[in-house]
């Protein structure tokens, strides 16, 4: 019973936070932070950190995997369905119902027009994301070759119109990571074991 | 059968998408176009919608292109292959493995796909503005140059670039999607 009403307290408050985050994962990380952390004590605020971190380095969307992981901790398995559903459901309508209308008011003619602005706006979006993600990035040699390698190789591949998935450039880098990882691990302990036997 | 396809797709896209929201732009965008579920266009008109509307960038894609190909069921097969990979994942974590983090050798590959996210995601600007402005995609293709573009992205671009600057805060993207807009109004009627 008391699990019931932690799932819908739960529940409850997700749905909102669904409801209310605009711009995707990283704004909703605040309303969250608001929510979970001052206002009802539910997470500590090193733990509400670790949430972040392991939500934004597991792939897909950083309001899934917060709600999951916090819905988890709070009330277990269905305390994690409860907070999952509860976070894609307001979308889930709001975009359904747009997407029955969305033809029909796109051959309106002045909304038309206003999307060939928007479109433009919507590069520039993905740019400005793009390059606030390049300015926080370390500036180190891996990460300055990956990155003009992965543009290089992408920007070329489109154009020569060769298809090549994205989901292949990040399994590659990937395998170099851990390669170069396991390199440096073994290296490290060798030179150790030699400066051992000195 | 289109919901199996729908389903194993966006499941793809929610195992590899790193970096939240935009993280995952390349990889739909390639998979609409080559499926022909939408158009360039229609894609970038519907991210604005998404990312006018609340809710995470890939629940709102999943949702309205199952939709589109496929009606509400469609949307249902969409959202729940772009969300489980993630439940699922995360429930694994949180169940057993609290200090995932803490190992070097995950920590090492996490950072290592950093710089290959921000390529990915620059590259597609990068791609889609050369198709926008010059009408370019790929070899064979003819030049036409659309000033009317170019325009309004000088525009937004230093509207949002003096707004950092003298500020020191992000302009809205909902306002400057609003305002694009209503250039894209002004340019065509004029």
């Amino acid at each position: 019973m008391q699990k019931a009403k932690q799932c819908l307290k739960l529940f409850l408050v997700m749905f909102r936070i669904g409801l209310f985050t605009f711009g995707g994962g990283y704004a909703m990380i605040s309303l969250l932070e608001s929510e979970l952390v001052s206002k009802r004590k539910w997470v500590e605020t090193d733990e509400f950190y670790n949430m972040v971190a392991i939500a934004e380095s597991t792939p897909g969307p950083v309001a899934i995997n917060a709600a999951t992981y916090v819905g988890y901790k709070l009330a277990g398995f269905l305390g994690a369905l409860a907070a999952t559903v509860a976070v894609c459901l307001p979308s889930f309508v709001i975009i359904f119902i747009i997407s029955l209308f969305f033809d029909a008011f796109l051959s309106l003619k002045y909304v038309a027009y206003a999307f060939d602005g928007i479109q433009v706006c919507v590069i520039f979006l993905i740019l400005q994301a793009g390059v606030k993600m390049l300015l926080k990035l370390e500036k180190s040699v891996w990460n300055i070759l990956v990155l003009i390698s992965v543009v290089a190789c992408m920007v070329t591949l489109s154009v020569l119109s060769i298809a090549f998935s994205s989901v292949w450039y990040i399994l590659i880098t990937a395998g170099l990571a851990i390669v170069l990882y396991l390199f440096t691990y073994f290296h490290a302990r060798k030179t150790k074991e030699k400066g051992a036997e000195k | 059968m289109i919901y199996l396809t729908l389903f194993l797709t966006f499941l793809k896209i929610g195992a590899v998408s790193f970096g939240g929201g935009y993280g995952m732009i390349s990889l739909i965008r390639e998979t609409v176009l080559a499926n022909a579920w939408l158009t360039e266009e229609d894609f970038l008109n519907f991210i604005a919608v998404a990312e006018s509307t609340p809710g995470p960038l890939a629940v709102n894609m999943a949702t309205f292109i199952g939709s589109a190909q496929a009606g509400f069921l469609g949307a249902l097969v969409a959202t729940l292959g772009v969300v489980l990979p993630s439940f699922i994942i995360i429930l694994i974590i949180a169940a057993l493995i609290t200090n995932l983090l803490k190992y070097a050798g995950v920590k090492s590959v996490l950072q290592g796909i950093r710089p290959t996210i921000v390529g990915l995601i620059l590259a597609t600007a990068l791609t889609m503005f050369v198709t926008q402005v010059f009408g370019f995609t790929s070899v064979g293709d003819e030049f036409s140059f659309d000033w009317k573009a170019l325009v309004i992205f000088a525009i937004i671009a230093a509207i949002a670039i003096l707004w950092k600057v003298f500020k020191k805060k992000q302009f809205s993207p909902i306002l400057l999607i609003l305002i694009s807009g209503g250039l894209g109004i002004a340019l065509n009627v004029i």
